[in-house]
């Protein structure tokens, strides 16, 4: 319901100046029409609304009424759209967790 | 290109507000989470251009056009935004062409109040406001290309 009143309001509320240099960013891109420019903002508000509310319906935190990271490290790693997010949205461990697997993968090495 | 890292950064201001028109009243999202969405979303531009480009090279242009982003979306998997990009693009572009045309009768309406100048007084009132009325209606659509 809510992704649909932005759907339908005609323009963008995200600068398409602030697009456009992002875009340029990109060392292959040369020049970049005006309507490409406007399909582009439109599409990255489209995908911070897609990606927002899919987190918040498969995370936990319905029950707390919150969007948290690890929701959206979730949908990064279980979605198949959202994986090209995965390297900056990385699932947050605990420090001994980590220095554990690391023990267990030395005692794997030696015991090669 | 850039000069400064954060310009590559969308407004967090805008994001939040998009953030929020998408899920339920109430919800509460932590400050994290909107820095990592405001990220992804730059990293979307990037990777969306990045195919829209692959499809302009194949074609052997050096513009990045409409249906090279289209394009792009289909492959990475998005096209549920297909339509609301295509009705979103014709509205754009009707409010590019209405800009244009409320320009145009601004000016007509200006000759016009010129040359009523000469009418007798009664008349001319009436015109004036009826004039106003409408130049009001044009300002609105104006302030709102304008925010774009």
């Amino acid at each position: 319901m809510e992704e649909k009143v932005a759907t339908n309001s005609k323009n963008v509320s995200l600068p398409m100046s602030r697009v456009r240099l992002i875009m340029k960013s990109s060392p292959d891109v040369s020049c970049i029409n005006q309507d490409a420019l406007f399909l582009t903002t439109k599409a990255t508000e489209l995908f911070v609304q897609h990606l927002a509310l899919s987190s918040y319906k498969n995370g936990s935190g319905k029950d707390t009424n919150t969007l948290s990271y690890s929701n959206l490290a979730n949908a990064a790693e279980e979605t198949e759209t959202f994986q090209f997010l995965t390297d900056i949205l990385p699932k947050k461990i605990l420090a001994r967790d980590y220095l554990k697997s690391l023990e267990e993968m030395e005692k794997d090495d030696d015991n090669l | 290109m850039a000069e400064r890292p954060e310009d590559l950064n969308l407004p967090n201001a805008v994001i939040t507000r998009i953030i929020k028109e998408a899920l339920p009243d109430g919800v509460n999202v932590s400050k994290e989470a909107r820095r990592a969405i405001s990220q992804a979303a730059s990293v979307f531009v990037l990777y969306a251009t990045s195919c829209a480009n692959n499809f302009a090279m194949k074609a052997k242009r050096k513009t990045l056009n409409a249906g090279d982003v289209m394009s792009a979306m289909e492959e990475m998997e998005f096209e549920r935004f297909l339509q609301p990009l295509r009705e979103a693009l014709e509205a754009y572009k009707k409010g590019q062409k209405g800009k244009k045309e409320a320009s145009e009768q601004k000016r007509k309406d200006k000759e016009k109040k010129n040359s009523t100048d000469e009418n007798d007084k009664s008349r001319d009132e009436e015109e004036d406001e009826h004039m106003d009325d409408e130049q009001e209606g044009e300002n609105e659509g104006e302030e709102e290309d304008v925010e774009n």
